[in-house]
């Protein structure tokens, strides 16, 4: 075989592969789209569930993810951004960092029903919160804080060393060199750690399972110590624990679960190609 | 008068030696030249007089710099590089207007008076001949400025602080010949109140700039004195090697 060929198939198998992994994305979005566009209305959109969840909307699991997803972001975004400038900025490189810094990689690749375990013991049995939006909050929270932590990491690292080094030749304290340098070049990584992190905590069904989601509660939480539906809790229950239900609602509720998370992940590739063209070194 | 004491001080990085037990004086109000081929411990030095050397991990220092008869260990860290200001090999605004970049240091130190930063703003730009060129761009981003102006605005930035001394650790690396010519103008005007040490990779601009020049190789001060001296008359034949080209 000449080198003329042997290029030409590594071509193929290298198009093949890439085809494989387009494909079922594509078609995952395309049915979804074919069959839960039809479904959505307004008062899909704004109303209650209704007749065991047959009839009605789902007005409820939306808010209660925004709410749960809003809660996760408040409790992760502080700790995972302080923790990745203590990481980046003050901690010196010996055994322990490392060890912390393995074990945040580490826990990103935990189960997510790990973490609905782990949640119920603290939050919902130590902490005494109960099944409520603060547990499923703060258990959405932990699961996403490794991507915060990591994202916000890389984000700090890729500041220019030069950077620091002149804000500090000029008599500036570390932490004002963080403050004033550091962290204003490193808000786009941040921001789009932050949106990754949310869509993965919008769509996480396990964390919330025993933590937070309600099976079927037609009105709005009251508190964040009341339960809530949640879009993808409820998806799971009008496919499998509800029967006959209609296809126009279950392929209904995964295309705005879906739209919700493929608009975060847009957004943040927005921000962060709009920062990147604005990033001047 | 004296402006820094070394005395016996060497540098190590782990088992790499930078710079070896030198000991000299630079004196208030002198352009120290310092000349050497790389891997001399020129910028090592340069970085020890305001201790930037300390980011380095796993260096090791022995011996002592005096600043005005006070251990620069001493000294608070920010005092020493407020007192002691650098202008880096090359250009490096901050992401920010000009404004903010020569005002920047100043408002780390407290002063936050709008009128009076702005001042000290174009005090600054025009001790580094930059005011005509951007005074009425101001707002805009530093990025924009071509290299000699970045250059002499990381100067401005430097004098916005009123540092004692000024660290130049090879300014025009990057520059065309009549920016080069702008900057070292800069310098010998400076140095009416300024203290300012130049490394330098370019002999000539030792010779054009500096009162007294240094020779340093592989870590040693190999001779220090008088820049006519050294230029016509080295006691060392290194000097004499390297200063006429035959190594670098």
């Amino acid at each position: 075989m000449n080198s003329h060929r042997s290029q030409k198939l590594a071509f193929f198998c290298l198009l093949l592969a890439t085809l494989l992994v387009v494909i079922p994305v594509g078609m995952v979005v395309v049915i979804i789209v074919q069959k839960g566009l039809p479904g959505i209305s307004w008062e899909f959109l704004t109303d209650v569930p209704r007749k065991g969840m047959r009839a009605g909307g789902i007005y409820p699991a939306i808010i209660g993810t925004l709410y749960l997803v809003t809660g996760a972001i408040v409790f992760a975004l502080p700790i995972g951004l302080l923790a990745a400038i203590y990481l980046s900025e003050y901690s010196r490189d010996n055994f322990l960092t490392r060890v912390i810094r393995l074990a945040i990689v580490n826990l990103s690749g935990v189960p997510s029903v790990v973490y609905g375990l782990f949640g119920l013991a603290l939050f919902v049995v130590f902490f005494n919160f109960g099944a409520s939006i603060l547990a499923g909050s703060l258990t959405l929270g932990i699961m996403i804080l490794p991507i915060v932590i990591t994202t916000s990491r890389e984000a700090l690292e890729s500041v220019p060393e030069a950077f620091r080094e002149v804000s500090l030749s000029l008599g500036a304290s570390k932490w004002q060199t963080i403050r004033h340098v550091v962290l204003p070049n490193a808000i786009p990584g941040i921001l789009t750690g932050t949106i990754l992190g949310l869509g993965r905590a919008a769509g996480e069904t396990a964390p919330i399972l025993f933590t937070v989601a309600a099976f079927y509660l037609p009105q709005l939480p009251s508190s964040i110590f009341d339960q809530a539906m949640a879009l993808p809790y409820h998806l799971y229950v009008i496919s499998t624990q509800v029967p006959n239900v209609d296809e126009k609602i279950r392929y209904g509720t995964a295309f705005v679960l879906l739209a919700m998370v493929l608009f975060m992940n847009l957004l943040a590739t927005i921000i962060r190609s709009r920062l990147r063209k604005n990033k001047r070194w | 008068m004296v402006k820094f004491e070394i005395k016996d001080f060497s540098i190590s990085f782990g088992a790499v030696r930078a710079l070896n037990r030198v000991s000299f004086e630079i004196k208030a109000n002198e352009i120290l030249g310092i000349i050497g081929p790389s891997n001399s411990g020129k910028t090592t030095f340069l970085r020890s007089l305001n201790r930037l050397i300390d980011l380095t991990p796993h260096f090791k220092q022995e011996g002592t710099i005096h600043l005005e008869g006070e251990d620069l260990r001493e000294i608070d860290v920010e005092e020493v590089r407020r007192r002691v200001g650098m202008v880096f090999a090359l250009p490096l605004p901050l992401p920010l207007s000009i404004f903010d970049n020569v005002a920047y240091g100043v408002r780390m130190h407290g002063l936050t008076h709008k009128t009076r930063v702005a001042e000290r703003v174009e005090e600054s730009l025009k001790q580094a001949y930059l005011w005509d060129e951007v005074k009425d761009r101001l707002g805009e981003s530093a990025f924009k400025l071509s290299g000699g102006q970045q250059q002499r605005l990381c100067i401005a930035r430097t004098l916005a602080v009123e540092p004692e001394v000024i660290l130049f650790d090879e300014p025009c690396s990057g520059l065309d010949p009549i920016s080069t010519a702008k900057v070292e103008d800069a310098m010998v005007i400076l140095k009416r109140n300024y203290t300012i040490v130049l490394v330098t990779n370019n002999v000539k601009q030792a010779a054009r700039v500096s009162d007294r020049t240094a020779f340093l190789l592989g870590g040693d001060l190999i001779e220090l004195d008088e820049t006519d001296k050294i230029f016509t008359a080295p006691r060392d034949e290194r000097t004499a090697d390297y200063i006429s080209g035959k190594f670098g």
